[in-house]
């Protein structure tokens, strides 16, 4: 008996409706946000994520209704991530129902944020959310830097130290995205997934890559996350979150498995 | 005659999901007020006490609200279901914060699972304990009703409560140490995890106590 490892699918939202990127560029549209959250709570998902993609600031408080609408009739845990620049926006998310929010670029304009956000409302409900890339050349040690605006802007700085950095200034979990690999479907960057979650107190969420049912086991077994999520492979129902958890079950790992999930 | 059961609001973290989840699976007849009333409190005939955040911030918010002592009182005479923090400040004392004093309806601590003692147990454990872990049953209670023993139920937290007496224990949970995930006597049950984030066995501890009498 001991803690499970979680599968969380990962829904980016952009103005209410379920968008995943392929690398960030091309973008198709995969159903609405509150049925695919039921979807996924029949299938056993651990938890959900939503990303607000939403570009207009206008438009922001779209994902606030969808917060709202799915959390009065899934009961497990979620998160919210996108956009996130204030101690405000952070309780607006808690408020509509939002168990954790993602913090990402403003992490990086404004680590004090972090800080203020986890003194405010409690190091478990503030995710940060890392985009890494690997920076060093062949046959150098391995380095990943942070990478902002969807992976576009490099910042200097060192993934590694950067997610400890983060963890003292409050953040409950990190959430590790190798942009080298989001929207590959050829595996999370292991080396990435395991440097950070061994030198971190907090769980780690392994993000970026997922293309079967080996690399989310992989990401647990070899990377040492304690999370791992996944969108397309979801999305375009390629495979359950059922049969992922037996799946990663069959490989030893702990899951939280149960004959009433689909 | 008010069938209410009551959320208790002491201004510690949303409370939404709690009401909603209760909304889910009340009877009819039975309404889900949240409030932050001592009369409100005092005439439920249920009281559903939550929390999350800092221990020191809780009790000070219960004080300034003059909450505790309707707690407490509600405590000793109806249906009283404690949930993760609301759990925790029931105990005399937290290690928390340098240090703080609860409400002390057990005796007992709240405990770090950082502590320096537990160290070589707790040894490649990330803290917070965060996600579906197993509860084991230590008393036969109707809360249990419908829920297999050893069912997973969603926590998130980095301390937890060490009753001096045995016999409250009602639930156990492993996370390098075997703690106390819940604790029952008489009208009271409370759990270190979260019901109404815990998926189906979640929902059906919430409508076991909704329809509880608060008795053992």
């Amino acid at each position: 008996m001991s803690l499970a490892k979680r599968i969380i699918p990962c829904l980016d939202v952009d103005n209410g409706r379920v968008v995943k990127g392929v690398q960030f560029v091309d973008i198709r549209d995969a159903g609405n946000p509150v049925e695919v959250a039921r979807r996924y709570d029949e299938e056993g998902a651990d938890e959900i994520t939503f990303l607000d993609i939403t570009a207009s600031s206008d438009d922001r408080e779209t994902i606030v209704h969808v917060v709202e609408e799915v959390a009065n009739e899934v009961f497990i845990p979620l998160t919210v991530g996108g956009g996130i620049r204030t101690v405000d926006d952070v309780r607006r998310m808690l408020n509509a129902g939002a168990d954790k929010v993602a913090i990402n670029t403003a992490a990086v304009f404004d680590p004090e944020f972090v800080r203020e956000a986890s003194d405010k409302v409690g190091s478990q409900c503030i995710v940060v959310a890392i985009d890494a890339k690997k920076v060093s050349g062949e046959g150098e040690l391995l380095r990943w830097e942070i990478f902002t605006h969807g992976g576009r802007k490099p910042t200097g700085l060192d993934a590694i130290a950067w997610a400890e950095k983060m963890v003292a200034f409050g953040a409950g979990e990190i959430l590790l995205t190798s942009m080298d690999r989001d929207g590959t479907k050829i595996g999370f960057d292991l080396a990435l997934t395991r440097a950070i979650s061994d030198a971190v107190s907090v769980p780690v969420i392994a993000s970026g890559g997922v293309g079967n049912l080996d690399h989310l086991a992989d990401g647990v077994i070899e990377g040492r996350a304690d999370a791992v999520l996944a969108a397309s492979i979801f999305h375009f129902a390629e495979y359950t979150i059922q049969e992922a958890k037996l799946h990663m079950a069959g490989r030893g790992i702990e899951m939280r498995i149960s004959d009433r999930y689909v | 005659m008010s069938s209410t059961v009551v959320v208790v609001d002491y201004g510690m973290g949303n409370l939404r999901s709690v009401s909603k989840a209760l909304e889910h699976v009340v009877s009819d007849g039975q309404r889900v007020i949240v409030s932050s009333s001592a009369d409100e409190i005092a005439e439920a005939e249920r009281i559903v006490f939550p929390g999350q955040g800092a221990a020191r911030d809780c009790m000070e918010q219960l004080k300034q609200g003059q909450l505790d002592e309707a707690v407490l009182r509600a405590a000793t005479d109806k249906p009283f279901l404690g949930i993760c923090m609301g759990m925790q400040v029931l105990m005399a004392h937290s290690e928390e914060n340098q240090g703080v004093e609860c409400m002390d309806l057990y005796a007992g601590d709240v405990r770090a699972f950082a502590d320096e003692a537990l160290s070589s147990q707790m040894q490649g454990l990330k803290i917070p304990h965060m996600g579906w872990n197993q509860v084991a049953h230590r008393q036969a209670h109707p809360l249990w009703q419908d829920i297999s023993d050893g069912s997973r139920f969603y926590f998130v937290h980095s301390y937890y409560v060490d009753p001096d007496d045995t016999a409250l224990t009602a639930g156990t949970t492993e996370y390098g140490i075997d703690f106390v995930s819940v604790i029952a006597r008489e009208n009271v049950f409370a759990a270190q995890f979260h019901p109404e984030k815990s998926a189906h066995d979640g929902l059906q501890l919430l409508k076991n106590f909704c329809h509880w009498n608060g008795q053992v």
